[in-house]
């Protein structure tokens, strides 16, 4: 049973079908290859950072090619060590974990997962994405300029980053372009959000009930409304900052302050304040990056389950806990800033709280998986990837959130291992699990098995080979942010540890490749997918690969099942489609 | 059959939930009828969302403001310039003249509701050269940005709201020109009238909100203490 709905024709010109697309599908994967750019640069950072770790004293003149000013002489200095500190950071968190799981799949997704022929708003929708691009351009900028990129890390810390040049490289235009970047993100994620929100709550299909919609939704749905409320605080931190920078006021700046025997005009203001403002965005940031992995996981686990997803309400019930306590729990952020013990039992409370929620969607992942035939295919094993690395990476978040413990590890290495395996590895997984599966939709062909699985092997030994020695170095006192660490002897026996992570780190970097290759090989010369090759339930399944111009055509779908209806007794397949005709009423 | 969502009311009954009775689980017929096309009602609902953004970025500057009030030492707060008085009552007027409006389009009296809408305008305009008046004020008694916190945030908060009220201008310049423009139309097809009296009415809420605004960020800077 279906409806008419007027259709609006696809665009005939060139530019206006693939480049300055209103189409959410084109969006959605405009935000998928720049989300690939970016995690590109961001890995070589990385790796750079590693080299510098494992072997302190080397040379690398071939290295030093990319960045023949900052390595002059084919050394990493600790300066250039600390630039691409922040770079990796800002890169990987805007424009990777916030970009491709929000950004592409759920601009690529949401609007067919709710049964819509386009987002609410095309043209904003379209504006997101290239004052999301503008923002990248912006933040890549702050290498060529004269300094080059920042210093003061992803978090830019007052007054380091509030005092200019005059603290160090890249603290002059290299930082001022940082900030602009990330004010145009900001209201890049506005007018994401904004489609996002609408979209669901209005351009639902018949039928399609808030109770009917796939988990991969109200995880966007939530996301959005998290990244709604938290961007503008971060807005406002950065216009503050820049003043402080160019306007001579003292918002960040303390009184007093001397840089390099220098006493600065400055007067009165608090570095303090700079925190606030920043975690009260930075610990929602966190879950925006996660939230979407999580509902991808869901998803995937009940398709290859092959069983409805344990606790459907109480999964949408932990998503909104875990984004309602995300802004309560910034705090945890500055244990050693020296704020009020009671402040700091609040927020360690309200942190170990988040416990609760992520271990009811943990043992919903669990039950799921209990006593089902489980079929072992590659979004699936990214996705189990994806419960594992969430557990590990929690389990360290309940170490830290309690202050007793977080005063001795705070910035140690024991941090670094956690916030990467939690909003890095996790939310990467899920980006993978969610592009392995939706791939055969995208492009209508499949990604070789094969390759597939040994990416994610590789992926995923390779990943604890990295962090599982983080944590032993940050028990052992190894301070984070430290280009050289020479001078501590008591650092010293855990040289052979860095050697190791690096090791790993290089190995997995290229397994990576192999997930680059799968993914443009298999767009051309991939096993064509049916519309369907998962028999899956959701609203994506039922229209064409790759979906047409205004998704269902002139008809309008029209729900009648929930999303995860597997192996119901007495129905014909396991599986039943959202669509397919109603079960008769029982009298 | 329940409506599309275009109150926060809706959003609230979708949170509690509204089942109807009798369905104890999801797999039965039924579920949300909406119109084929865009609701009206979206309007309305980004805006409400898209205010609660820009809420929250003020929210993030009132709390800098009032832990930097709370360091204390530097702070020495400033008389307001005379001229504030004059934009604040203009602010308020524009929202009257675009109240007015409103009354007239439902009214279908669209002319008139187009030339309500254009002093809406003009009055958003003048009230931006006010305010950059009273930075000419503050300027003239040589207070300026890095003059100390209260002018800092002074200048801070007022541009940051010129801004908002800049895009307001713009926007709502925009759909007066269309309005005036497809008057014809307009006033021949009812689904069109509708059409743009819903997006006047999304402009309208960006609109009060602007100017509550204002209200509020007048009493943080100057009657606050």
């Amino acid at each position: 049973m279906t409806q008419a709905v007027a259709t609006h024709a696809a665009p005939k010109s060139f530019i206006r079908r693939y480049i300055f697309s209103t189409d959410h599908k084109v969006i959605g994967l405009q935000y998928l290859f720049l989300a690939m750019v970016a995690v590109a640069i961001g890995i070589v950072l990385s790796l750079y950072m590693r080299l510098r770790l494992a072997w302190p004293t080397e040379r690398w003149p071939l290295l030093a090619k990319l960045f023949p000013n900052a390595m002059a002489g084919g050394t990493i200095s600790p300066e250039f060590y600390l630039s691409l500190v922040t770079m990796h950071g800002t890169i990987m968190i805007f424009f990777v974990l916030t970009t491709a799981p929000l950004g592409g799949f759920g601009n690529y997704f949401l609007p067919i997962q709710v049964g819509a022929h386009d987002m609410a708003f095309p043209v904003l929708n379209m504006l997101s994405f290239w004052v999301t691009l503008a923002g990248f351009l912006v933040l890549m900028a702050a290498f060529f300029v004269s300094g080059g990129a920042p210093i003061s890390g992803w978090t830019a810390y007052a007054p380091l980053s509030a005092v200019g040049e005059i603290a160090g490289p890249g603290l002059g235009m290299g930082q001022n372009l940082w900030i602009l970047s990330i004010a145009l993100f900001c209201i890049a994620s506005l007018l994401g959000a904004l489609n996002f929100i609408t979209t669901t709550l209005n351009l639902r299909t018949k039928g399609m009930s808030m109770t009917r919609l796939p988990l991969t939704v109200w995880a966007w749905f939530t996301t959005a409304v998290l990244a709604l409320l938290a961007f503008p605080v971060l807005l406002a931190g950065g216009i503050l900052l820049l003043l402080d920078r160019v306007g001579g006021t003292s918002f960040f700046v303390p009184g007093g302050l001397i840089v390099s025997d220098k006493i600065l005009p400055h007067k009165g203001g608090s570095p303090l304040l700079w925190q606030h403002l920043f975690w009260f965005f930075g610990h929602p940031e966190v879950y925006i990056a996660i939230l979407p992995g999580m509902g991808i996981t869901s998803h995937v686990l009940s398709t290859f389950a092959r069983k409805p997803i344990f606790g459907y309400r109480a999964m949408v019930a932990a998503i909104f806990a875990i984004g309602l306590l995300g802004f309560l729990v910034w705090g945890h952020h500055m244990f050693v800033s020296g704020m009020s013990p009671y402040s700091a039992i609040a927020f360690s409370l309200l942190t170990l709280s988040i416990g609760v929620p992520s271990a009811i969607k943990t043992f919903n992942w669990l039950a799921t998986l209990y006593k089902a035939q489980i079929r072992f295919t590659v979004p699936m094993l990214f996705a189990l990837g994806f419960v594992s690395i969430f557990v590990t990476g929690g389990l360290s978040g309940i170490i830290l959130g309690q202050t007793s413990l977080d005063i001795p590890m705070h910035d140690t290495y024991f941090v670094v291992a956690h916030f990467h395996l939690i909003m890095g590895v996790a939310a990467i997984f899920g980006i993978f699990a969610g592009t392995y599966y939706w791939f055969p939709k995208m492009f209508g062909r499949m990604m070789n098995e094969t390759l597939g699985k040994l990416h994610f092997w590789l992926t995923f030994i390779g990943i604890y080979a990295i962090f599982i020695p983080m944590h032993v170095m940050g028990i052992a006192g190894h301070p984070r942010r430290y280009a050289e660490t020479a001078g501590f002897d008591f650092l010293a026996p855990l040289q052979p540890l860095h050697v190791f992570i690096t090791i790993a780190a290089l190995i997995t970097a290229g397994a990576q490749l192999l997930f680059f290759f799968n993914f443009f090989w298999s767009i051309w010369k991939g096993k064509k997918a049916e519309v369907n090759p998962w028999r899956a339930t959701t609203l994506e399944w039922t229209i064409p690969s790759p979906p047409p111009h205004d998704n269902f055509g002139p008809q309008t779908p029209v729900v009648h099942h929930g999303p995860y209806e597997y192996s119901v007794p007495g129905a014909a397949e396991d599986y039943i489609l959202q669509t397919a005709p109603p079960a008769p009423t029982k009298a | 059959m329940a409506k599309p969502i275009s109150s926060l009311k809706d959003i609230e009954t979708i949170a509690v939930g509204s089942r109807p009775p009798g369905r104890p689980d999801d797999s039965g017929r039924g579920g949300r009828e909406r119109p084929p096309s865009l609701p009206e009602g979206s309007y309305r609902l980004a805006m409400l969302f898209a205010l609660a953004s820009i809420g929250m970025l003020f929210l993030g500057f009132t709390s800098a403001y009032l832990v930097r009030q709370g360091l204390g030492g530097d702070w020495q707060p400033l008389d307001p310039p005379a001229i504030l008085w004059a934009n604040t009552l203009l602010l308020l007027m524009s929202s009257a003249t675009l109240h007015r409006s409103r009354a007239f389009l439902r009214r279908e009296a669209i002319r008139e509701a187009l030339w309500w809408l254009s002093m809406t305008v003009a009055l958003g305009l003048l009230f931006l050269a006010g305010q950059y008046g009273a930075w000419r004020q503050l300027a003239a008694r040589g207070i300026y940005l890095d003059t100390n916190p209260h002018s800092s945030f002074f200048y801070l908060l007022t541009a940051a709201h010129g801004v908002h009220i800049l895009g307001g201008i713009l926007g709502l310049g925009y759909i007066t020109l269309r309005g005036w423009r497809r008057r014809l139309i307009l006033m021949g097809t009812p689904d069109r009238l509708k059409h743009y009296d819903a997006l006047v009415g999304a402009a309208a809420l960006y609109w009060h909100f602007m100017d509550g605004l204002w209200v509020y960020l007048f009493i943080l800077l100057f009657l606050w203490r």
